[in-house]
């Protein structure tokens, strides 16, 4: 069969790869400026006229308070990324750890692990998160909490399975004949093999991670009323679609799409640069 | 298929669901204490979610409340007692409904039910066409589109899409009514079968919607590696065309992990139904679990939640199940 990839996949991977990373540095680095150097004056209510449409002075028009919208999106974005990285790195770590360890300490662990994770994934994401915000009692230490500790679970994974192949490796063998720990194998040994892996995991962890924070605030759990987080500005946004105020609902989501699009772009084309085998497309 | 069972393998049916119906009661059994402790260790006091903020009692009327509601009990002894009222079928008592959690649940599982149903039916059919279309065609113009379509879906907040086909199929075209289940001020008992449909096209659309993105990628990738096969090859060289390659390699190799995929896909599901619910303000199980983790209401957030459990293994017990009967390699291997 015919491949329409070109002649050259690496090549052309590693040039979608720097295209996605370029597209994603360049909306942080908007993000970032934007929340350093916009005017704090707008998240406040303020003289401006109310629910203006999207013109030359309020790019993205204002809401029912007069603040600009394109100002709180900036910010909202921030937010977003901020609690995503926060959030994805903590999940991470979980999935690392029990991955090794049930590989590593033996059918006991491996089967509680396991079980562990097919507890999981049979509470919906959502409910759990929603359960988890419920225990820390909201706010934003309840999405944290809720988003940190139900994304491991696919990633844990694939790390567990990376590690059972290589554990009865040569220098793994070697390493537990000379007397060493299974910290000392899992930290000097196994960890850096598995790192692409966990690289991987993190950036495509970080859409999904983004798109349920928003969906909690959203919900009314996280962040406070006064926060310009996405979510809240869309669920504002909701109270005005039926008299017309179309954009206050609509721009907030489409600046996070397009966020989360870059990100998962670039996901995959990290993941095909690093693991080929894998990757499909 | 059925005339294609190998004999021997019937028992083993059995014994696999068995196993696997073992296996989601330890699960269930976990998904209870997990929730137990996880809601009693919430900052919010039951009892003051009960009784409201404005109303003042005096720590003798709060010690007797405590009492009757068993708060002073070990936390051992309250998950026992409450997961053996639990095992009579009896939920408890909601504080926000003030009913019993049984009949506020069962009042709404049905609307969340046929919503859910019609979706996952939808996106399951519709994903795994275009999934499989798209891998036939692959770098074609039918592939891009496809592609692309689940590609941007898949980043897309479940919530904010039905949020914009309000603002076009509502607002700007007024084809649909904005959100709830029956129109405004008539009696629940008075709204007719057409209202109510005319309520669930657009939370039905877009749950579906979301839910193709998944298994549209997934199908593609599965036939595309399917049609790279050497056996493919072969059947190529022999002369059969697309439509022939499709029906004899390509169906029942794709379909599976699509069927799999599409029974996994329950706790997305009943996720997505929350959002859409509160979205188009739908009286279903979703929104009413919203409603219960704010208001603090104990009984109906474990009783939502223990249903959803129950819902999401109930579907991977399925997707086992149907695997086995699909695929007879993995029923010699249970």
């Amino acid at each position: 069969m015919k491949t329409p990839t070109g002649h050259r996949p690496r090549l052309r991977g590693r040039r979608d790869l720097v295209a996605s990373l370029s597209v994603v540095v360049l909306l942080v680095a908007c993000v970032l400026a934007g929340r350093l150097l916009l005017d704090d004056a707008a998240l406040r209510p303020n003289s401006a006229p109310r629910l203006l449409p999207p013109g030359l002075e309020h790019p993205l028009g204002t809401d029912h308070l007069g603040r600009d919208l394109f100002t709180r999106v900036v910010k909202g974005l921030a937010l977003s990324l901020g609690i995503g990285v926060l959030t994805a790195a903590i999940s991470t770590v979980i999935s690392a750890v029990l991955g090794i360890c049930a590989a590593l300490l033996g059918r006991r662990v491996d089967a509680f692990v396991s079980w562990l994770i097919d507890l999981s994934i049979g509470i919906p994401h959502l409910i759990f998160m929603i359960l988890l915000a419920f225990t820390v009692g909201g706010g934003i230490p309840g999405l944290v909490a809720g988003i940190a500790f139900t994304h491991w679970m696919s990633l844990a994974l694939l790390v567990r399975a990376d590690v059972k192949q290589i554990r009865d490796a040569e220098f793994i063998l070697v390493s537990r004949g000379l007397g060493r720990s299974p910290l000392f194998i899992a930290r000097r040994h196994v960890l850096p093999l598995v790192l692409p892996q966990l690289l991987v995991g993190f950036v495509l962890m970080f859409p999904h991670v983004i798109l349920h924070e928003a969906a909690l605030t959203f919900l009314g759990f996280g962040f406070p009323p006064q926060t310009p987080a996405i979510g809240i500005l869309l669920s504002e946004g909701m109270a005005h679609i039926s008299s017309g105020m179309w954009w206050l609902a609509v721009f907030p989501g489409l600046a996070l799409l397009l966020l989360v699009l870059g990100f998962a772009r670039l996901g995959d084309r990290v993941r095909a640069v690093l693991d080929p085998a894998t990757s499909n497309g | 298929m059925n005339a294609r069972r190998p004999a021997g393998a019937v028992p083993v049916m059995p014994r696999l669901i068995l196993l696997r119906v073992l296996r989601l009661a330890s699960l269930l059994a976990g998904v209870s204490v997990l929730a137990f402790v996880l809601v009693r260790n919430s900052p919010i006091d039951p009892i003051q979610a009960y009784i409201g903020a404005d109303v003042d009692l005096t720590d003798e009327q709060l010690a007797k409340l405590r009492e009757r509601w068993g708060l002073d009990r070990s936390p051992v002894e309250q998950y026992l007692a409450w997961a053996g009222t639990l095992l009579r079928g009896d939920f408890g008592t909601s504080t926000l409904y003030k009913a019993p959690v049984t009949d506020v649940m069962g009042a709404r599982f049905g609307a969340s039910l046929a919503l859910m149903a019609v979706a996952w039916t939808l996106s399951g059919v519709l994903g795994y066409l275009l999934g499989a279309v798209a891998a036939m065609h692959r770098g074609r113009l039918a592939d891009r589109v496809v592609s692309w379509y689940s590609y941007t879906l898949s980043a897309t907040p479940a919530f904010w899409l039905g949020i914009v086909f309000l603002v076009v199929f509502s607002v700007w075209l007024g084809w649909f009514p904005v959100g709830l289940a029956g129109p405004q001020g008539v009696p629940a008992a008075d709204v007719t079968f057409a209202q109510r449909l005319h309520h669930f096209v657009l939370p039905a659309i877009t749950l579906s919607a979301v839910g193709v993105a998944n298994i549209a990628m997934h199908t593609r990738e599965k036939m595309t590696d399917v049609l790279n096969s050497d056996y493919v090859a072969f059947a190529r060289a022999r002369g059969e065309t697309g439509a022939q390659i499709f029906k004899n390699h390509g169906f029942r190799n794709s379909v599976v992990p699509a069927v799999t995929l599409q029974f996994a896909y329950f706790a997305e599901l009943f996720g997505g139904s929350v959002l859409a619910e509160t979205v188009f303000s739908y009286p279903g199980l979703g929104s009413t679990l919203t409603e219960a983790a704010l208001g603090g209401d104990v009984p109906l957030l474990l009783g939502i939640v223990l249903v959803s459990a129950v819902f999401v293994f109930t579907g991977n017990l399925i997707a086992d199940v149907v695997n086995a009967a699909i695929d007879p390699r993995i029923r010699r291997r249970a």
